[in-house]
């Protein structure tokens, strides 16, 4: 069954084209990777879903509801969380705080139940702390609840943006290269943690990656664009064999060499 | 050396010698502003165990406690004994106002993020709002009804006053949130100023505001047949009002609200992904923090009895953001520090100099052109104070902090978040 379809997405931004008529299905409870080299319009196609960006045209459906036009705060209410490629936390605020922000819009708390302090809201607040610690828990970051987000280590913040965009309870977690900048072992356990959350969480993953042990490794669809335009899509070994990826990634030459 | 710091670790560690300190400071300059009522440095001591009091060890509520008999009981019994009465509690209304209009500003600036060079006018609509009713000037423009409205209205005046100025937060915001940062601080900084030029000058067609004459012999206000003449009585009000709002800013801090406003300015773009409008977001932020302004509006005019433009200056607007930076940007103590600080220093500690060295002058002791007397001085010395604190304190007088959860509070959110007693629950929440 797919939870979301999209159909001929195409942004132009004045004359350059970012993506040209890109259409994909993405199965419930599986794991896509969308790959291309650089500058092959990975992000802008994430920021077209998750409604950063507006399509030029083009239709993207959610459980065959179709959610482009929305802005980015209603499409994450939809049920579409994401991380980004250049993190983006709130540095100052502490990592406990990053996770709750992350409840937002699972919180029914109004201005005046605030002012009051109503027990209901009082509650709320208390059970989401400990849901948002249990996801600390659950990333490995349990320890470092209080320190500013800004002081934690590179891989660290990467999982905290993860455990931020799982706090939502989406139905689709959107990864912009998650490994980047991981060294083997800290990706070894990304690799980990994805597969778990995908079982624990009943999600629906699709990732931007350049490391291609990890695309491979994990994800069951695989997506290749290139020049904004849809080259190949399949299973892992059959991209892998793929003449017109491997021309993308190494230019023409490599195939005739061998 | 090492004897005195083991000693002070002690201390440190020890309410009871906390209390005992604090209890026999309060004592001592309480006395002293009772007996020697002209020292203004026996008032200010006094103020200062209020500084004392939040280093303390105490539980949130001991301190509230112990601050509201400071401010309740004794600040004003120790200083009605002498004919300063009215002017410490003038000043000390004067610094509630402003400590409330800062708090105000700083959920603006130092939570959401957003420079506002305009803020005064709000606090302008509110005054205004109150001037105009409280006077004949109403009756210019109000075809029904007799104006000025009694004293007995002032009390509904100040929600309605909050109320309009929140409404022209939002009017501003409306416009004003497509631009960010240096370009928002323009715009603001127009906004402002066009309040301000809009009041001079609405004396015509229809005299609303009575232009730059300004709208004088506002009605004071009146509980139990009782007209609120006297600072003294003013100082009552805006304590009420103040402590609201110091209630309010810590309950928004640590809700959603807060946290979505600390989001949007941590990032805007991450915050949008994880949910927060922005827009309405940001325009809460604008509306609540125009809200303490407009009500503090509402008391200045009625404490001033008398309302015109030249009181809503850039110059305020810019005083009042002083006084955020100064404490600390998003930091409710140090801004109420900051702000405490800023309107003293300006009220009394300048102008004590002030007389001081005239005095010295007067005598031939020495002799201080005009030019160089600290009164004059006023925007240098702040402007100096800005830059040490730039180079050695960046961060303001006390820095925003981040709340610090206790883990154990936190863990086994399974098993335990149904078992969690209304009791328990509130022990947490003190944590």
């Amino acid at each position: 069954m797919s939870i979301l379809e999209v159909r001929n997405l195409t942004k132009k931004f004045g004359g350059l084209t970012a993506n040209q008529d890109v259409s994909m299905t993405v199965e419930k409870n599986s794991i896509t990777a969308v790959i291309g080299p650089n500058g092959a319009g990975k992000t802008t196609f994430f920021n077209m879903i998750t409604g950063v960006y507006q399509p030029t045209s083009g239709i993207i459906l959610l459980e065959n509801e179709k959610i482009n036009g929305l802005q980015p705060h209603d499409v994450s209410k939809k049920g579409i969380s994401r991380t980004f490629q250049n993190i983006r936390l709130f540095n100052e605020m502490s990592v406990l705080e990053n996770v709750l922000v992350g409840m937002h819009i699972n919180l029914k708390a109004g201005l005046l139940g605030i002012l009051l302090n109503l027990p209901a809201i009082r509650k709320e607040e208390k059970a989401s702390e400990m849901k948002a610690y249990n996801l600390l828990e659950y990333v490995g970051l349990a320890d470092s609840l209080n320190e500013k987000a800004c002081n934690l280590s590179y891989g660290a913040q990467r999982r905290l943006e993860i455990a931020r965009a799982l706090a939502a309870n989406p139905k689709v977690l959107l990864l912009d290269e998650p490994a980047a900048g991981m060294n083997p072992k800290e990706t070894k356990n990304l690799t980990q943690l994805i597969q778990s959350m995908k079982h624990e969480f009943n999600l629906t993953v699709i990732l931007i990656e350049h490391d291609m042990k990890l695309v491979m490794e994990i994800s069951e669809h695989i997506v290749v664009l290139d020049h904004g335009e849809k080259i190949a899509e399949g299973k892992p070994e059959n991209i892998r064999n793929n003449p017109k990826v491997v021309e993308a990634y190494l230019g023409s030459g490599a195939i005739q060499t061998g | 050396m090492r004897r005195l710091k083991t000693l002070w670790k002690k201390y440190e560690q020890n309410k009871l010698a906390h209390g005992i300190f604090l209890l026999i400071y309060i004592g001592v300059t309480s006395l002293s502003l009772y007996t020697a009522q002209k020292s203004v440095t026996a008032f200010l001591l006094l103020l200062t165990s209020l500084l004392l009091l939040y280093f303390t060890k105490f539980t949130n509520l001991t301190k509230w406690l112990i601050a509201g008999f400071v401010l309740v009981f004794l600040l004003p019994f120790t200083a009605s004994n002498g004919d300063a009465y009215q002017s410490y509690m003038e000043v000390s209304t004067l610094v509630g106002i402003y400590i409330a209009m800062a708090l105000g500003l700083n959920i603006v600036v130092g939570m959401a993020g957003l420079l506002d060079l305009g803020f005064v006018a709000f606090f302008a609509v509110g005054a205004y709002t109150y001037g105009i009713f409280a006077t004949a000037q109403a009756s210019n423009f109000m075809p029904f009804g007799t104006f000025p409205l009694s004293g007995e209205s002032f009390w509904l005046f100040i929600i309605i006053g909050g109320l309009v100025a929140a409404l022209f937060g939002i009017l501003l915001g409306i416009p004003v949130l497509r631009v960010k940062g240096d370009y928002l601080a323009i715009v603001t900084l127009g906004f402002g100023e066009i309040i301000r030029i809009i009041f001079n000058n609405l004396d015509r067609p229809i005299n609303i505001t009575n232009g730059a004459m300004g709208i004088s012999s506002v009605t004071p206000p009146r509980l139990f047949g009782i007209d609120f003449l006297y600072p003294s009585q003013f100082y009552y009000i805006v304590l009420v009002l103040l402590f609201f709002t110091i209630f309010t800013v810590r309950r928004f801090e640590h809700s959603k609200i807060g946290r979505s406003w600390k989001a949007v300015r941590e990032n805007e773009i991450a915050a949008q992904a994880m949910g927060v409008p922005l827009v309405r977001t940001k325009l809460m932020a604008f509306a609540i923090g125009a809200t303490f302004s407009g009500m503090m509006g509402v008391v200045f005019a009625a404490k001033q009895a008398f309302v015109d433009p030249t009181s809503f200056t850039l110059l305020e607007s810019i005083t009042i953001l002083v006084m955020v930076v100064l404490g600390g940007m998003g930091s409710v103590p140090g801004v109420i520090l900051g702000a405490a600080v800023m309107t003293i220093l300006n009220l009394q500690v300048l102008t004590e100099m002030t007389n001081w060295l005239n005095q010295l002058s007067l005598s031939g002791i020495i002799s201080i052109p005009y030019a160089l007397s600290p009164a004059k001085m006023q925007r240098f010395i702040f402007g100096a104070l800005l830059i040490l604190f730039a180079l050695y304190r960046p961060k303001g007088l006390l820095p925003a902090k981040n709340r610090i959860f206790i883990e154990k509070d936190l863990q086994g959110a399974n098993r335990k978040a149904k078992l969690v007693t209304p009791q328990e629950q509130s022990e947490n929440e003190k944590l």
